[in-house]
């Protein structure tokens, strides 16, 4: 083997690893909101008709179609199409950005309803919405920021597939920033029943 | 012996090697494991030091009169000292400067796969231990917690507990990207004809601690998220006044911590098996036991972390398990512990500095380990919880077992590392010195603690005076041994003489480069035929 071949299966192996702590990280605040849940039902269920699900919904749709241009990405490249490969990943950026924008009209309509940690109004609501909201914004916080790397790793991939340095025979980069993108999507697939369906 | 040479014929050390950056750059954008390894260490060291000067501070603080340090210096005394000598020295030291360093060379491998991450990972550490330190000095001042954090009272001190934790949380995320590292590396890097049975036991150590730095350290990442956010904005998931529980805190620090130590213990107890064979002469006893006892000990390790929590008010159903699986992890660590013994029988033994510190090893972590039984048992631990039995218990483990499997290390690799061979005789005095300190020191701990004296307390009451000065002695015996290694060691790096090759007769890969090897570890990748420890078939081939 030689050393492309190398950092090839390695990256491979690498990013499976890498994934697996992610889930682990969030899999500690899904242990908090289990607890919490289990303790608070009839408080958890108040919070979360607080929610907008229509915006959750929409923001479920945005991301559940850049891993799909993500994927149509990564293949169009491994089919020698960098140039349709560059469209579909300039297509998930813009679309987590889409992703963004909803989230932050979502937050500035909690704060605007006192519905913040903190806030005197949402300390006069029992503590178990109190726990709701804290989670909420931790884990769609913390969701957010994963957003935002995404972003920009996937710029970063975005002009290394214009500029020719990630080519149809070394794809391995473009196709880990997918499978970050698909981990960023999936911790949302199970956010989004947890905040906004579960009532 | 294969001689590493340039293109233009001659042999260059990998530290005089002329690569892409000139001067200081050749350093701080190395991406030669080797030198990583060697910027690992330096760090280390100076927090090392730091962490020893702060307990000395402390145990000059508990002797009789001389009350140096306000109760308040105090707390934040021992809490430097634990968060500096776990973040920073503990967890890393052996996997970054040693699994840096030998274990490509250990698998026959050219470097780690992801060269450029492993800089990243030092630069990750260099920046965590940067916020640490100005935690101390800026924004309320030094932590005074305990290296654990525990809420409440970490959501209420006006001392600078944000960044101080966040300052972990980028710790964590260099151990992590470290054990990625080292994981790959081990499956994708390996010599042709080096199976998973042929490796050396230290790659079997660093190999089991890196899956628990992947999969335990996340946990400790949004522990201390978690806590940032509590106090920067209030979420309340840790504060009972909002409805969170502060038991869960204990929860998801010990789901992490607890296996830390086995983080910590792991590749010093993979570097001792190395150790063990090459002075005894004779293959190792029991390698696939060893193997596997890592890998035991990693996975059961991460199941163990309530027995921490028994006075918490966590279930007894709980408790009972817990304790149970505390038990269980002792068997695979005595595994080890006889396997080592049956390995030195009937051996040729031959006494050097490296197999001392691997003898007292195993007397220490002995000591260590049954200790840890006493509070690992439900009943006792309502009253050791808390003492200086606990003080006594996790400094014969770490420092008498990864501190001194680390200067084992040291010690076996110092000439390959280096090229120069320290002064003998003077290293088995400073190592009785440290070993005599050690016991003086850390053993009447155990007494203090049954005898009801508690932990992080600035004072005591008057019967427990003698015991104290006793162990104060001892720091100090053991800190003037530990100086003693250090001057030796350096006098070694400047003025030693030139050591050979293999100094030790050792038959795993390292030994068949020169010392110190060329940047490029292999020449050409080797073919392996023969286990890491059969002496016999050495010299008929790699």
């Amino acid at each position: 083997m030689n050393d492309r071949e190398d950092a090839h299966a390695g990256g491979r192996v690498g990013i499976w690893l890498f994934i697996s702590t992610e889930i682990i990280l969030f899999g500690g605040l899904f242990l908090l909101y289990s607890m919490y849940r289990l303790k608070n039902p009839v408080d958890f269920h108040a919070g979360s008709l607080e929610l907008n699900r229509v915006l959750g919904t929409l923001n479920t749709v945005i991301l559940i179609t850049c891993s799909l241009t993500v994927a149509l990405g990564i293949a169009a490249l491994e089919r020698g199409r960098p140039k349709q490969s560059a469209w579909f990943v300039a297509a998930t950026i813009a679309c987590a950005f889409g992703f963004l924008i909803v989230k932050a009209f979502e937050w500035t309509a909690k704060f605007h309803h006192g519905l913040y940690p903190n806030a005197p109004v949402l300390l006069s609501l029992p503590k178990g919405e109190n726990l709701f909201f804290g989670l909420y914004y931790m884990m769609t916080g913390l969701h957010g920021i994963h957003v935002l790397v995404g972003i920009g790793v996937l710029s970063v991939m975005l002009v290394r597939v214009l500029r020719g340095t990630i080519t149809p025979g070394n794809p391995i980069y473009l196709v880990n920033s997918g499978l970050y993108w698909h981990l960023v999507d999936m911790i949302w697939i199970f956010l989004f029943p947890l905040f906004y369906l579960i009532t | 012996m294969p001689e590493q040479v340039t293109h233009t014929g001659e042999y260059v050390p990998y530290f005089l090697h002329k690569g892409k950056y000139p001067g200081a750059l050749s350093w701080l954008l190395a991406t030669d494991h080797k030198r990583i390894g060697l910027l690992y260490m330096v760090c280390i060291a100076t927090f090392f030091s730091t962490a020893v000067v702060i307990g000395v501070i402390m145990r000059i603080n508990m002797l009789p009169g001389h009350a140096i340090l306000t109760p308040q210096q105090y707390n934040a005394a021992f809490t430097l000292h634990g968060i500096i000598m776990v973040f920073l020295v503990v967890i890393p030291a052996v996997p970054t400067i040693f699994g840096n360093f030998f274990l490509p060379i250990l698998i026959g491998g050219r470097d780690m796969i992801f060269p450029r991450l492993n800089l990243f990972t030092w630069y990750l550490f260099v920046f965590g231990a940067v916020l640490a330190m100005v935690s101390v000095f800026f924004g309320g001042g030094a932590v005074d917690t305990g290296w654990t954090f525990y809420v409440p009272f970490s959501l209420k001190t006006t001392v600078n507990v944000p960044l101080a934790v966040f300052a972990v949380f980028i710790l964590g995320m260099s151990s992590i990207l470290t054990g990625i590292n080292i994981v790959t590396t081990v499956h994708q890097l390996r010599a042709p004809g080096m199976g998973f049975f042929k490796m050396p036991l230290s790659v079997w150590g660093f190999y089991a601690t890196a899956w628990v730095q992947i999969l335990a350290t996340p946990i400790i990442g949004i522990t201390m998220l978690l806590v940032v956010m509590e106090r920067l904005f209030g979420i309340g998931v840790f504060d009972p006044s909002k409805g969170g529980d502060p038991l869960l805190y204990q929860h998801l620090f010990w789901i992490y911590s607890h296996p830390a130590v086995y983080i910590m213990i792991l590749p010093a107890m993979g570097v001792i098996s190395d150790i063990f064979p090459v002075f005894s002469r004779k293959n190792i006893y029991g390698y696939k036991m060893i193997a596997f006892s890592s890998l035991a000990i990693a996975s059961v390790g991460s199941l163990v972390w309530g027995h921490h929590m028994y006075v918490s008010g966590q279930s007894d159903t709980a408790g009972i398990i817990f304790s149970f699986l505390t038990f269980l992890v002792a068997v695979p660590s005595a595994i080890k512990v006889f396997n080592w013994l049956a390995t030195m029988y009937k051996g040729s033994i031959q006494v050097e500095p490296p197999f001392l510190y691997a003898l007292s090893f195993i007397f220490l972590f002995s000591i260590g380990g049954l200790t840890g039984l006493f509070l690992g048992a439900l009943s006792p631990n309502v009253q050791l919880h808390n003492t200086y039995f606990v003080v006594g218990h996790f400094h014969y483990v770490i420092f008498g077992g990864m501190g001194f499997g680390l200067a084992a290390a040291i010690h076996y690799w110092f000439p390959k590392m280096t090229g120069k061979m320290y002064n003998k005789p003077t290293s088995v005095v400073a190592w009785l010195i440290v070993f005599v300190g050690f016991n003086i020191f850390y053993f009447p701990m155990f007494i203090l603690g049954w005898e009801g004296m508690p932990r992080r307390y600035c004072d005591y009451l008057p019967q427990f005076t003698t015991l104290h000065q006793v162990a104060s002695i001892g720091s100090f015996i053991m800190v003037a041994g530990l100086v003693l290694v250090a001057i030796n060691l350096a006098r070694g790096l400047v003025a030693g003489a030139k050591a050979e090759a293999n100094p030790w007769g050792g038959a795993t890969l390292e030994w068949t480069l020169p010392s110190p090897p060329g940047h490029e570890d292999f020449e050409e990748i080797p073919v392996i035929t023969r286990g890491p420890y059969e002496f016999d078939k050495k010299e008929t081939g790699v």
